[in-house]
């Protein structure tokens, strides 16, 4: 008896929508899942990323309280603003308006913590993203897969939200928990939206530099460190952006550079729906904040869509999507 | 029969960096001055449906740069390529669903996922439903023998079960065309058979596939390859079956000698008769193997006098019938290393 071999039909392929959605659904699953599930499997991250920037929060917390104790030995002394106390009733308000300011500073320094989070992960994890992937050669197979290169993006910014998201939370909790700030929410939707509004334009930048970064090569890494520091600053990640518009003749410009990152305004509004009644500036109202959040998420994604296509063309061109070290 | 690869008058010129504020360096003594490189030159072949194809070629010879072209990730400067008859310039979508590439030494995935979690995310970007991606996955482990390491994180699988992984990751989107860029390449004698094997079953048991390998091992595409095409320069010097080549030039002689370490090998090319001749060097053993490809018997003994004119000692010599090395090295006018 002779073995006969029983040959597999050829596979029928699907090139439908509902294939394609499917497709690209099933690709930012993929492509976030590492994020998601392997990046938590190290517990060395509650150290690196919890602990290690609280000690940071803390530089800055321990120096707004020492402003604090300043302003309060002043008041108590007599000296309510630039005048003397008119009444204890007139010291006892300046005294409460002290510590809800050192309250809001505080506040405004732990959301600042959680951004930087988000801030660092869109540098490193999204923009110089596609460039490490190059070099450990993920890269040639991703774009030799079917699926949209924008659900390859998606999946690293929703993978990268949701792991940033773990220790950004976390942080918050440890900074309330450490320094007892006392947040107070008036209008949760507005917040929430404001929330998710700055994540996705903050990531949508994030997608933008990722094709940008993918020509740049090992120069994406020195444009990461130089823009990692300036942002800290200009973004008011660590005190209330308003404060610009009060510095003349520069603040103004530095906020205006500054908001172009959408940590800025994402934070300064953050800042007014979470720490209400104290005086420190703002730079607009947070529903103003919000529409102008909207307009970057728009404009970045788009970025991000045609760039993406662009250099892709341009480095199949030139042969920089596979060579490494380039 | 339908062409699953066809090129036609390919050509690839990479134009080299351009560094618009780093000033041009003069190339040193001996060293080829930078400007175009010419990696595939008019390159026109065709691969059939159900083939196994091999290329083979010397470092440089143009063999990566055409699967990069047929796996959408570069473009041609000139010429057409098809992949399932589909334009690789224009038509991506049909040839990115139908193909899938495995290179020797690849690093790909993440270390911090497990072996199976890996294959599975890739498999994801095909839009392969979980259930059969991890069956397949299951399934494919079996055969190359990692059931074991399914569930270790890949940065502490060994390079030979990472390149099975990689393997897997292949077979595990079920494409038409699989494309091998040298996939044994540092492998021990058994990875490497394992995956051979699995190769030519899976072009057996199944309908409407081909493989495209590129492999520097000649036993390799020996025994693998239905044809086989030799590639230098960006050119095709030669495509045929294994044993169509072997008889181009089994009418010549061919004579492999182990002798000491000698000087002078270009006088080789001087003495008339010797058509080729390829010199391998192991400086572990202290010899030079010869590998001449003659015409006729009569240029030995002038190939002898010249050996021990230099004061070197004949070890061994061997009348051989061809090789695929034989057919390279008279293709080419040297082995391949």
């Amino acid at each position: 008896m002779s073995a006969v071999t029983v040959r597999r039909a050829a596979v029928v392929r699907r090139s439908d929508l509902r294939y394609k959605v499917g497709l690209n659904v099933r690709s930012i699953l993929g492509r976030a899942y590492p994020r998601v599930i392997g990046a938590n499997r190290e517990p060395s991250w509650i150290f690196f990323e919890v602990f290690l920037p609280l000690l940071g929060i803390a530089a800055y917390v321990f120096i707004y309280q020492a402003f604090y104790n300043a302003q309060v030995a002043l008041i108590q002394a007599g000296q309510c603003g630039s005048a003397a106390c008119a009444s204890a009733a007139d010291q006892l308000a300046y005294l409460q308006t002290a510590a809800r300011n050192l309250n809001a500073l505080v506040g405004t320094v732990v959301l600042g913590g959680t951004m930087v989070a988000f801030w660092l992960n869109v540098l490193w994890s999204m923009a110089s993203q596609l460039y490490w992937e190059k070099e450990i050669g993920n890269l040639q197979i991703y774009m030799m897969a079917p699926m949209s290169r924008m659900a390859l993006l998606a999946g690293m910014a929703i993978g990268g939200m949701f792991m940033t998201s773990v220790r950004a939370i976390s942080t918050l909790v440890a900074g309330v928990l450490v320094f007892g700030v006392v947040f107070q929410v008036a209008n949760p939707f507005l917040l929430l939206a404001v929330f998710f509004v700055t994540l996705i334009a903050l990531y949508g930048m994030g997608m933008m530099f990722a094709s940008l970064y993918l020509l740049w090569g090992r120069e994406a890494w020195n444009l990461s460190s130089l823009l990692e520091e300036p942002i800290f600053f200009s973004s008011g990640m660590y005190f209330p952006a308003g404060g610009f518009l009060m510095v003349q003749p520069w603040g103004p410009a530095v906020a205006v550079a500054g908001s172009l990152v959408p940590a800025m305004l994402g934070l300064d509004a953050l800042r007014q729906l979470t720490l209400p009644g104290t005086t420190l500036p703002s730079l607009l109202p947070p529903d103003t904040e919000l529409e102008l959040l909207l307009v970057l998420a728009v404009v970045f994604l788009i970025l991000a869509r045609f760039s993406l296509a662009y250099l892709e063309k341009l480095a199949k061109r030139e042969g920089k999507l596979t060579s490494r070290h380039q | 029969m339908g062409y699953a690869v066809e090129t036609r008058d390919l050509t690839r010129v990479f134009s080299g960096k351009k560094h618009l504020l780093r000033r041009k360096r003069r190339p040193e003594d001996g060293e080829e001055p930078e400007g175009p490189v010419t990696a595939l030159d008019g390159l026109t072949m065709q691969i059939k449906d159900g083939e196994l194809f091999g290329l083979l070629g010397p470092n440089g010879a143009g063999k990566t740069t055409l699967i990069k072209i047929l796996c959408t990730l570069l473009l041609p400067t000139s010429g057409q390529a098809y992949v399932s008859g589909y334009d690789v310039t224009k038509d991506v979508f049909p040839i990115r669903q139908r193909i899938s590439m495995v290179s020797g030494g690849e690093t790909t995935g993440y270390g911090l996922l497990t072996t199976r979690e890996n294959i599975w995310m890739f498999s994801q970007f095909y839009g392969v439903p979980s259930q059969v991606a991890n069956d397949r996955i299951d399934e494919l482990m079996d055969v190359f023998g990692l059931r074991d390491r399914r569930d270790a994180k890949v940065r502490t699988l060994s390079t030979g079960q990472r390149q099975k992984m990689n393997m897997i990751r292949g077979f595990v989107t079920d494409p038409d065309i699989l494309f091998l860029d040298e996939p044994t390449v540092g492998l021990d004698v058994n990875a490497a058979r394992t995956i051979r094997e699995y190769v030519m079953k899976w072009l057996r048991t199944q309908e409407g596939k081909t493989v495209l390998l590129t492999t520097h091992y000649m036993a390799e595409a020996d025994e693998m390859c239905d044809r086989i095409a030799i590639i230098d320069n960006g050119r095709i010097l030669a495509c045929d079956t294994p044993e169509n080549l072997k008889k181009m030039v089994r009418l010549d002689t061919t004579f492999r000698l182990e002798v000491d370490p000698i000087r002078d090998t270009a006088g080789f090319s001087k003495i008339p008769g010797v058509k080729n001749f390829s010199v391998k060097e192991d400086a572990s053993k202290n010899t030079s193997y010869l590998t001449f490809i003659l015409d006729g018997e009569a240029p030995v003994a002038d190939i002898l006098s010249h050996i021990m004119g230099q004061g070197s000692r004949v070890r061994s010599l061997q009348k051989s019938e061809p090789t695929l090395e034989d057919v390279f090295v008279s293709m080419v006018g040297k082995g391949f290393e």
